[in-house]
């Protein structure tokens, strides 16, 4: 197993390496950051050359590149070409607001979509499960984008129209700052994550309900029920233990996607998330904070695609990594 | 979800039923009603899709909602930029003129949503049919000759599975996009591609070494025509299915990019873009929700007819439908 993991680890340096090549080729020959500085007359041209020099705008994108990879080793993924900040400290902070909408949502998601999946796989064709499908499709059929969107106006409908405040519509904090688990934080997130975990919730409960409906069908099912036990004990013992094994790496692989943030729906409620951090840092061409963005999301997909392999290999012993 | 589709073979269930109809007797099978009439894979394909309901119902709404796309200049009540100052963000009626409501300068939202299916559906049908396109022909000649250039297909797989699509989109069409309807479609089809060369690569790998395959080598049969003629037939239900979801795949996937900005730009009406540019009036609902309707209507019809599609084709490998 050890062998296992390190060859992956070892094999995804060069694919790592690859790809934050190519992004930083594209978003370094998307244009020139420094334009906007320009937009600003009383802007002095001497800085607009040291800067050049000083980010190394001026040599050669492989020899960019290089320079960039020693800053992410030695400089914690070095410092914005715009503000000339730090992006560490930044990218920690929005991780932070990120992780927490995405666990609360994929938790809920998760615990919903197994319910009704299991209870869709054992009641087949009836009301329940039509009604269930009919309602993953449908998500499966809409932007997220619009989702969030329609959410954001029914709220603030709500909001002018009787003066209740459930839930904000955007932003992370009504005042400066308030705690990770305050009221007012929970009331900012509580739309995000409810956009969030109605699509995923959509895909988990179809998945449960496919990998149950597997599961019901094999041989060893058959059996537990010919030696007479409970219908209750065969769904919960044998064919719910084992549906579970496909869901639980999925769901792993999920995770790893999302800890990139979910940039549509932290754009569309101005979440001070990852994928609204990206989605600003690429809209200034800021090709060093997208860089520390993309290498981030990288390492954190291949970590969990690694996860995923593990988790499975070791939840179900038929499977063997050699 | 849908009915069973009927998988035995009608006419030869006849035949073997009825004891008289020795092979030599075809008068007497005639004189009893059990005519033998032959019929292809095709037919039958053909049969089983239009059994099933809910891919015909998809059939007819997409054929409705597209063809009002493909006809927009004879449809729409107005053009998509026809500007009517009196009537500014009027909301939606059925009495007066504009069904949809108009929005900020007073352009008819009906006439815009028209026009915005026709963009959406112009940039689904070229992604599917350009990625389908580079899909087969990588896919076939890496799964037929193998070596590098089947080792390059894999690593290139990799890479992109390195980062989440929607990063490497948002990265991509900032540099090449350039808010041009074509651009951005080309860009899609570039990512769209490897999965139809997946499938295609599987099928040929496994295909080669049958015995046909042999035999139409031993007879003389040329690479080309062996890949062409004796194989890819066997591919081309996987392909249509998977053509047929990539269109709902890129009409979804231009909306989020539209909508972020990274996508289609105004003037061109796009469905993304209408409900983008709905942002600077979110109270006025009827701009976000009908746009975004299009699309859920478009990607389920969709759907629903690559599921029947999926039935049709591929009988033998129909599982439980996730």
């Amino acid at each position: 197993m050890l062998t296992y993991i390190t060859r992956r680890i070892l094999f995804s340096i060069p694919v790592l390496i690859l790809s934050t090549f190519f992004c930083f080729a594209f978003v370094s020959l998307a244009g020139d950051p420094r334009q906007n500085l320009l937009a600003n007359p009383r802007y002095s041209r001497v800085h607009y050359h040291m800067l050049a020099h000083q980010y190394h705008l001026d040599v050669s994108i492989p020899v960019r590149y290089w320079y960039w990879l020693q800053d992410v080793f030695t400089h914690k993924l070095g410092n914005s070409l715009l503000t000339s900040q730090p992006i560490w400290p930044d990218l920690t902070r929005v991780m932070g607001h990120t992780l927490q909408v995405i666990v609360i949502a994929e938790t809920i998601a998760l615990l919903l979509g197994i319910a009704v999946g299991i209870y869709s796989a054992i009641r087949q064709y009836s009301f329940f499960d039509y009604t269930f499908t009919t309602i993953s499709f449908v998500g499966f059929a809409m932007p997220t984008f619009w989702l969030a969107l329609l959410l954001q106006i029914a709220f603030t409908d709500i909001y002018l129209k009787w003066h209740v405040r459930i839930f904000y519509t955007s932003g992370l904090n009504s005042g400066v700052t308030s705690s990770t688990w305050s009221l007012d934080r929970l009331q900012h997130i509580g739309l995000p994550v409810m956009t969030l975990s109605i699509i995923s919730f959509a895909f988990y409960s179809r998945y449960m309900r496919a990998s149950m409906l597997d599961v019901i069908s094999t041989d060893y099912v058959r059996t537990a029920r010919a030696k007479g036990l409970p219908e209750r004990k065969v769904i919960m013992r044998h064919v719910f233990r084992n549906a579970l094994i496909p869901i639980v790496t999925v769901a792993a692989l999920n995770f790893g996607g999302l800890l990139g943030g979910a940039i549509v729906t932290e754009t569309v409620f101005s979440l001070d998330g990852m994928g609204y951090y990206f989605i600003t840092k690429l809209g200034q061409l800021d090709v060093y904070a997208v860089m520390a963005y993309l290498a981030v999301t990288a390492v954190f997909v291949i970590l969990f695609n690694l996860i995923a392999d593990v988790l499975y290999g070791y939840l179900d012993p038929r499977i063997r990594y050699e | 979800m849908s009915e069973p589709t009927v998988q035995a073979e009608p006419n030869r269930t006849q035949i073997g039923s009825a004891p008289a109809a020795a092979p030599s007797a075809h008068d007497s099978t005639v004189e009893a009603g059990l005519e033998l009439k032959v019929r292809s894979q095709w037919t039958y394909a053909r049969m089983r899709f239009l059994r099933h309901r809910l891919a015909m119902a998809g059939l007819i709404v997409l054929i409705i909602v597209f063809g009002a796309g493909i006809f927009a200049n004879y449809i729409a009540p107005y053009s998509f930029e026809q500007i009517d100052l009196t009537n500014v963000l009027h909301a939606p009626t059925l009495t007066g003129h504009h069904i949809f409501g108009t929005d900020e300068i007073g352009r008819d939202e009906l006439s815009r949503v028209i026009y915005g299916i026709r963009t959406s559906e112009e940039v689904g049908v070229f992604v599917a049919v350009v990625s389908t396109f580079i899909g087969l022909v990588v896919g076939a000649i890496a799964g037929y000759f193998g070596g590098w250039l089947d080792n390059l297909l894999m690593r290139f797989t990799d890479l992109v599975l390195t980062l989440p699509a929607l990063v490497v989109l948002l990265t991509v069409a900032a540099l090449l996009g350039q808010g041009n309807q074509w651009r951005i479609s080309l860009i899609l089809a570039f990512f769209f591609w490897t999965s139809v060369a997946r499938v295609v690569r599987g099928i040929f790998l496994s295909l080669r070494e049958k015995e046909y395959v042999e035999a139409a080598k031993a007879a003389g049969g040329g690479d080309l025509r062996i890949m062409f003629r004796h194989i890819l037939p066997n591919t081309l239900g996987p392909i249509v299915v998977s053509a047929t979801l990539a269109v709902a795949l890129a009409i979804l996937t231009e909306a989020a990019l539209s909508f972020l900005g990274f996508g289609i730009k105004p003037p061109t009406p796009s469905l993304g873009v209408l409900i983008a540019n709905a942002q600077n009036n979110p109270q006025d609902w009827w701009l976000t929700v009908f746009p975004g309707l299009m699309i859920v209507i478009i990607v389920l019809a969709i759907n629903f007819i690559g599921d029947g599609l999926r039935d049709a084709l591929d009988p033998q490998q129909r599982r439980v439908r996730a």
